[in-house]
């Protein structure tokens, strides 16, 4: 839920200094008060409201970029040009940022630049459960995460330092509980703005070609022990002493939850969770009886606890799946594995009268074969339609549709988009289709908005993350200009001729694009409330 | 129940189905428990809520509060503005803990406009707390758009009302 802006929260509703704040919101304030210059990201649960909250903040240029890949680019070109810089995405999201991450760690920064990445462990709102801990190690970036939102207030500022100190972007990992948790934290203000940094041309460092690389790749590996040496006395890592018989080692949300259970166990909490603290870790081990790693999803600090030669417990494999909660502490503490199964939660449904559900009458009247993609559309999947049959990632209802296309050419396969997903990858897929010479019917279902996360704009509304106009892409010119010839525009209530252009471009010997247009009830009906 | 131990750690979870303004509620819970000098935490699922799944917001707090998630079986007051949410999160009820269920009941017959019960609630929830009510309608001024603080204030009032006429 998109509350305030951080402009209202400085104004006027602090109490005693202290602010209720969501993960998400406390890490934009941290930034801010940082000397955070320019903010990206794409909209994606449970991330959002980061740069929501940041819009209109003194000093700050924030946006909504095109999609992830585009958002970290722009971060980092800021960077490098000096300005400390933001990206913000959910765990999927830094997937499609992928390609830029690994490079730019050994390019390395100028300004700070964090990048902010939230994963869902219970599958919330997305379509995997990926630990998204394991990037640190595979680019060979710093990884800072926070346990709360008090924590993520106070480390993001502390990001942005070693991100300068040790030249490299770094990764500022957290998860639902803490991004969409809230707490009341103290706040302590900002005390300078913004401040660029001048840029430095220089070749050697910037520009990534092989020879340049490889001298920087031997710069990493430096970086990395001098970074393992930083975790070793860094503050982020801390040790709670307590009792010597019981101690456990923990990052992220399960720490909040191992200290509700053991209040009294000594603890090794890590902040600065990568590249790891191996003498905190090995000194921590000798100074209790029994130990335990308690974290969230995959083994990454269990493993690199028992290559260090440290017998400790750790997880039932059975909790690799699924949220943890407090209730699991103690079963983790004696070894069991989990009992517990996913909870039947209310099925949401499509709002009524919203427009897709136009579209999805008449695909399952004429019982085709849909391949789907990422929005409030994929509820297409469930009853009452069950008129989608793939959903895989943002783009893939175009590209799907090609390859699904060459495996049976059947005049029943369609694939569907959203506007907001379209621009966001479903572009370069259409271009595919058309130049490898695909046919078949592609509808792009475009309500003008990014409803699934709350109704932010994308080029293809008109509207900036701020909510002022902007130049609007034309959907049906794009689509042109990839050089699809029949391209169509539909209100999808009007259901006859819906049916008989969906007919039609089933069956056309080249590829049709239907574009099934009618603004998202939710979010238009909450702007003329305004 | 009316526990204000120094270690006591108040545990409320919220819960119904997207629209009822279960974040709303939780929300006022939240700041009008800074306002009395609390520690503060919630935790909040969302995303999807627009469209009629299941919301909860669990909200705790206390002098410290480590979990933002309130351990399973330790709820103390069960807000649930739906009744099959509410039988669905019964299991997470602490042995002395109270389910808001009856309320949901005399809230069907006594409000005329159903959008207000999440408020409705939050007044029979402030009769349990020892939260200041000036603090409540602080809160509820702050959250709510002026145009509808002003009717949802009298509802917080019949809230406090029914608990009051319960107890006489
Ligand atoms: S939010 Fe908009 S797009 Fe999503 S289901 Fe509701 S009307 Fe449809």
């Amino acid at each position: 839920m998109h509350r305030f802006r951080l402009t209202d929260a400085i104004a006027g509703c602090a109490y005693g200094g202290k602010l209720l704040l969501s993960g998400n919101e406390a890490i934009a304030l941290g930034a801010w008060e940082a000397g955070l210059a320019v903010a990206t990201g794409y909209p994606g649960t449970p991330s959002t409201e980061i740069l929501e909250f940041l819009c209109g903040a003194e000093g700050v240029k924030s946006q909504w970029s095109v999609n992830e890949k585009v958002a970290y680019e722009v971060a980092f070109g800021a960077a490098v040009g000096g300005a400390r810089s933001l990206y913000a995405s959910k765990h999927v999201g830094l997937n499609v940022a992928m390609d830029p991450l690994m490079t730019s760690v050994y390019a390395g920064v100028n300004g700070g630049m964090v990048v902010v990445v939230a994963d869902d462990p219970g599958l919330h709102s997305s379509q995997n459960e990926q630990d998204t801990r394991w990037v640190a190690p595979y680019a060979k970036a710093p990884m800072i995460e926070p346990s709360s939102p008090s924590e993520a207030y106070a480390f993001v500022k502390e990001a942005f330092a070693i991100s300068e100190r040790f030249d490299t972007p770094v990764l500022f990992r957290i998860t639902t509980r803490v991004a969409h948790s809230e707490e009341s934290v103290k706040i302590k203000g900002r005390s300078v703005g913004p401040k660029i940094m001048p840029f430095k041309k220089d070749i050697s460092k910037y520009v990534m070609i092989p020879d340049n690389s490889y001298r920087r790749h031997v710069g990493i590996e430096k970086r990395l022990l001098r970074m393992a040496a930083f975790a070793n006395t860094t503050k982020l890592n801390r040790i709670e002493p307590g009792s010597d018989k019981l101690g456990f080692i923990v990052s992220s949300a399960a720490y909040q939850y191992v200290k509700e259970s053991y209040p009294d166990a000594s603890v090794l909490k890590l902040g600065f969770s990568w590249p790891f603290c191996d003498e905190k870790i090995t000194g921590f081990a000798k100074s209790v009886r029994k130990l335990v790693v308690v974290e969230e999803l995959d083994p990454l600090i269990e493993e690199h606890v028992r290559a260090l030669g440290i017998k400790a417990r750790s997880k039932h494999n059975s909790y690799r799946i699924g949220e943890l909660k407090p209730e699991h502490i103690s079963d983790i503490v004696s070894g069991k594995p989990k009992t517990e199964v996913r909870q039947k939660t209310n099925i949401p449904q499509l709002c009524s009268a919203c427009p897709h559900g136009f579209v999805f009458t008449v695909m399952s009247q004429l019982d085709l074969t849909v391949t789907g993609d990422i929005g409030c559309y994929t509820l297409g999947a469930l009853p009452p339609y069950k008129t989608m049959h793939t959903n895989l990632c943002m783009g893939a209802g175009i590209t799907m549709h090609e390859g699904m296309r060459l495996a049976h050419d059947d005049n029943k396969t369609v694939g569907i988009i959203g506007d907001s997903t379209f621009v966001h990858s479903g572009i370069t897929g259409l271009i595919n289709t058309v130049y490898n010479k695909g046919r078949g019917l592609i509808i792009i279902l475009d309500n003008s908005i990014t409803a699934m996360t709350g109704g932010q704009g994308h080029p293809g509304s008109g509207i900036d993350i701020c909510g002022k106009p902007t130049e609007t892409l034309s959907l049906e010119a794009i689509c042109r200009a990839s050089g699809v010839k029949n391209v169509d525009v539909v209100r999808p209530q009007d259901q006859d001729r819906l049916r008989e252009l969906i007919l039609r471009g089933l069956s056309d010997a080249e590829l049709s694009v239907i574009i099934a247009r009618s603004p998202c009830v939710l979010f238009t009906k909450r702007e003329k409330v305004l | 129940m009316k526990p204000v131990a120094n270690e006591f750690v108040h545990n409320i979870l919220f819960c119904g189905c997207g629209g009822q303004g279960v974040l709303t509620a939780a929300e006022i819970c939240g700041r009008a428990a800074i306002k009395a000098g609390f520690h503060v935490k919630m935790s909040a699922v969302h995303g999807m809520a627009q469209r009629g799944g299941s919301v909860e917001s669990h909200r705790r707090f206390g002098k410290a509060v480590a979990s933002p998630m309130i351990p399973c079986g330790k709820v103390h007051w069960l807000v649930c503005m739906d009744e099959t949410e509410g039988l669905r999160h019964f299991s997470q009820l602490d042995k002395k803990g109270i389910d808001f269920t009856p309320f949901l009941k005399m809230a069907g017959s006594l409000l005329s406009d159903k959008r207000t019960l999440n408020i409705f609630m939050l007044g029979v929830l402030s009769t349990m707390l020892s939260i200041k009510e000036k603090f409540w309608i602080e809160a509820i001024r702050e959250v709510l758009p002026e145009k509808i603080a002003l009717i949802n204030e009298k509802v917080f009032g019949d809230g406090v009302k029914t608990v009051e006429s319960l107890r006489s």
